[in-house]
C-alpha cells in the first residue's frame, strides 16, 4: 500500500517535471548544456583524443585537424584535450568545493535563524567573513597553504559558507512563523523534527538555486586564480592557467584563449540559466539576475 | 532614535573588526617566514640579519609567546599604524598600502560613474517598452556578461578598445587615460544587474495607484514618469549601486593585475605570489576595513533615506 502510494508520488513527479521542462525552455537549454559539460568533463580521458600533456614539436600552432580537433598551442600539444581535462579540474574542484559549502551554510543558516541564542554570534560570524572580498580571502589562503587541489577547495570553502548561511536564515525566519510550524510545535514536535522535516524541504527551492549560482561562481574563482597564476600548477591543465597562456599568442594561435574562456562562459552560462530560472519558478516575482 | 540605531550599529562593528584582525593574524601566521627577521632585513638594510638581533626582536614582537599575547602584541602594534615592512621593496607596509590606495579609488569610483550613467538610462527604456528591442537587448548582454568572468572581459576590451581602435592604453599608468578600460571592465557585471533592477523597480512603480490617480489627473505619460515613478524607482537602485561600492573594490584585484594598475588588488597578488607576508597581511586588513566602512556608510544613508527602516533597530 505505502509501496504503491510512493510510486504513484513518485510517478507525478516525474510527470510534473517533464511537464516544466516542455515548458521552460531556458531551464532545458541549461540543463542540457550543464549535462553536456559535466558528461564531457567527467569523461575526459575518453573524449580527449590526445594526451593532454604531451608534446608534438613538428606541429606546434597547426590549425584544427583530425588528430587535433581544435589545433595545438605553442608546444605543440592538443587544444581540445587540454580543454576537456581543464574543464574536468574546474568540475570536480566546483562541485566538492560545493558539497562542503552548502550544508555548512544549511546548518548554520538554520541554527541562527531558529534559535535565537545563536543568531548575534553566528551572524557576527558571517558579517567577519563577508567583510572581506572572497577573492581576497581565497588569494590568501592559496598563498599559506599551497595552490594544491585541497588548497584552492580550501580557499573558496573558509569565505563561501557565510553567503548561504544568510539566505537560509532569512528562509528558515519566514517558514518559523508559519502556520503550519506553530501547529507543530503545539503538537509537541521537536525542534529537530521541525527543523528537517518542515523547515528543510521549504528551503529546498532556494537550496538548489543558490548551490547551481554558486557553482558557477566559484568556476569562475577557479579559473581567476588560475589566471593570476596562483591555481592549479601547470602541467596540470587549467582552464584559468591556459587562457592566460593563450594571451600571449593572441594574435597568431587565438584558438588558444577563445577555446579555454568559451569553456569557462558555456559552462557559468549553464549554472546561471538553471539558476535564474529556478529563482523565477520558486519567487515568480523576482526578476533580477543578481548572484 | 536614528542616533541609537547608527550606535548600535558601531557597537556591532567592534567584535567584526575583532573578528577580522584574528582571521588575518590566524592565516598570517600559519604562512611560512619570520616577521623578525624580514623586519630587521628591512630596517638594517643587510640580507644576512645577526643571529642574536633576530632572536631579540623575535622575543620582543612576541612570536614565541602562546598565540593570544603574540596577537595582542600584534594588534597593538597594528593599531599603532606598524604593519611591517615588505621584505622585497625594505618599505613599509603602510607606505606600500599608502602608495596603491588612490589608484584603486579611482578605479573603483570611476566604475560606480560608469555603471550609474550606463544601466540607468538603459533599464529605463527597457522598463518604458518591456519586450522592446532595448528589453531584450539588455536581457541578452545581462546574462552573456553575467556568465563570462571578469578576466575575458578585459580580454575583449583590450583587443577591441586598445589594439584594433588604438583609443585607450591598455596597460600600465598615467592620467586618467588609463583607467577607462579596466574602470568599464570592473563595471559590466554592476551594470548587468542594476539594469534588471532598474527595470523592475520602475515597472512594479508604474503600476502604483498613485500613478494611475496622476494619469488621471490628466498629467502626461512623460511626465508622470519624470516626475512620479522615476523618483521612487531610483532610490532603491541607488542605493544597491552603494552597497556594491564595496564589492567593485574585490573585482578590482583580478583588474588591476590584468591591466597592470598599480593598486590594492596588484599589490596583494604580487605579494601573495612572492610570499611577502606583511604585505598580504596589510592588504587584506585594509580590503576588510574598507568594506566594514562601506556598508557602514551605505546603512546610515539608507536609514536617513527610508523611516520604514528606523523602527526596526536590528
Amino acid at each position: 500500500m505505502e509501496y504503491a502510494q510512493s510510486k504513484k508520488e513518485l510517478l507525478s513527479a516525474v510527470n510534473q517535471t517533464v511537464e516544466l521542462l516542455q515548458n521552460n525552455k531556458t531551464l532545458t537549454t541549461g540543463i542540457l548544456l550543464f549535462l553536456f559539460i559535466s558528461i564531457m568533463a567527467i569523461m575526459a580521458p575518453l573524449v580527449s583524443p590526445n594526451d593532454p600533456a604531451e608534446m608534438h614539436f613538428q606541429e606546434r600552432f597547426s590549425p584544427p585537424s583530425l588528430s587535433f580537433p581544435l589545433g595545438t598551442d605553442q608546444y605543440g600539444r592538443c587544444i581540445f584535450s587540454r580543454v576537456v581535462y581543464g574543464a574536468q579540474t574546474s568540475f570536480f574542484i566546483s562541485i566538492i568545493s560545493t558539497l562542503i559549502v552548502v550544508p555548512v551554510g544549511i546548518l548554520v543558516g538554520m541554527c541562527a535563524g531558529y534559535f535565537r541564542k545563536f543568531d548575534a554570534l553566528l551572524m557576527r560570524l558571517t558579517d567577519i567573513l563577508l567583510a572581506f572580498p572572497s577573492i581576497v580571502l581565497a588569494i590568501a589562503i592559496v598563498g599559506v597553504v599551497g595552490s594544491t587541489p585541497a588548497g584552492i577547495i580550501l580557499a573558496l570553502s573558509i569565505p563561501g559558507w557565510a553567503k548561504y548561511a544568510r539566505i537560509i536564515r532569512g528562509s528558515t525566519l519566514s517558514i518559523k512563523n508559519s502556520g503550519f510550524v506553530e501547529a507543530a510545535r503545539a503538537l509537541g514536535a521537536p525542534d529537530r523534527y521541525i527543523l528537517f522535516r518542515h523547515v528543510l524541504p521549504n528551503s529546498y527551492g532556494s537550496i538548489i538555486e543558490i548551490a547551481t549560482l554558486g557553482l558557477g561562481a566559484k568556476i569562475i574563482a577557479i579559473s581567476g586564480l588560475g589566471f593570476l597564476g596562483l591555481g592549479i600548477q601547470p602541467p596540470t591543465p587549467e582552464l584559468g592557467d591556459i587562457l592566460k597562456d593563450g594571451l600571449n599568442f593572441l594574435q597568431t594561435a587565438p584558438m588558444v584563449a577563445l577555446s579555454s574562456s568559451g569553456m569557462i562562459m558555456l559552462f557559468v552560462l549553464a549554472t546561471n540559466l538553471i539558476g535564474s530560472e529556478l529563482r523565477s519558478i520558486t519567487d515568480p516575482r523576482s526578476d533580477n539576475l543578481e548572484f | 532614535m536614528i542616533r541609537n540605531i547608527i550606535l548600535n550599529r558601531l557597537l556591532q562593528m567592534i567584535p567584526v573588526m575583532i573578528g577580522i584582525s584574528l582571521l588575518t593574524f590566524v592565516i598570517i601566521s600559519l604562512s611560512p617566514g619570520d616577521p623578525a627577521e624580514i623586519t630587521l632585513r628591512a630596517t638594517l638594510g643587510t640580507e644576512n640579519p645577526p643571529k642574536e638581533a633576530v632572536a631579540k626582536l623575535h622575543e620582543e614582537m612576541g612570536l614565541d609567546d602562546p598565540w593570544y599575547v603574540s596577537y595582542l602584541k600584534w594588534a597593538s602594534r597594528a593599531v599603532h599604524g606598524d604593519l611591517g615592512y615588505s621584505y622585497q621593496t625594505k618599505r613599509s607596509t603602510i607606505e606600500e598600502i599608502a602608495h596603491a590606495l588612490p589608484t584603486t579609488f579611482k578605479l573603483a569610483c570611476l566604475s560606480m560613474f560608469f555603471s550609474v550613467i550606463i544601466a540607468i538610462p538603459l533599464g529605463i527604456a527597457a522598463a518604458l517598452k518591456p519586450n522592446g528591442f532595448v528589453d531584450h537587448l539588455c536581457r541578452l548582454s545581462s546574462v552573456v556578461s553575467l556568465s563570462s568572468p571578469d578576466f575575458f572581459i578585459a580580454i575583449v576590451f583590450m583587443l577591441v578598445g586598445g589594439v584594433y581602435l588604438g583609443i585607450f592604453p591598455v596597460a600600465g599608468t598615467g592620467g586618467i587615460n588609463y583607467f577607462i578600460l579596466p574602470a568599464l571592465t570592473l563595471s559590466i557585471g554592476l551594470i548587468a544587474v542594476t539594469m534588471r533592477l532598474m527595470r523592475t523597480n520602475l515597472i512594479e512603480t508604474l503600476e502604483q495607484d498613485y500613478i494611475k490617480t496622476a494619469r488621471a489627473k490628466g498629467l502626461s505619460y512623460r511626465v508622470v514618469v519624470q516626475r512620479h515613478a522615476l523618483k521612487n524607482a531610483l532610490i532603491p537602485v541607488l542605493i544597491y549601486i552603494g552597497t556594491q561600492f564595496g564589492w567593485l573594490f574585490g573585482g578590482a584585484v583580478t583588474i588591476e593585475s590584468i591591466f597592470a594598475l598599480p593598486g590594492l588588488g596588484k599589490l596583494l597578488v604580487n605579494s601573495v605570489s612572492s610570499m611577502d607576508i606583511m604585505v598580504v597581511q596589510g592588504c587584506m586588513l585594509t580590503f576588510a576595513i574598507i568594506i566594514v566602512l562601506i556598508n557602514l556608510g551605505v546603512d546610515i544613508i539608507h536609514l536617513y533615506l527610508d523611516p520604514a527602516l528606523r523602527g526596526q533597530v536590528d
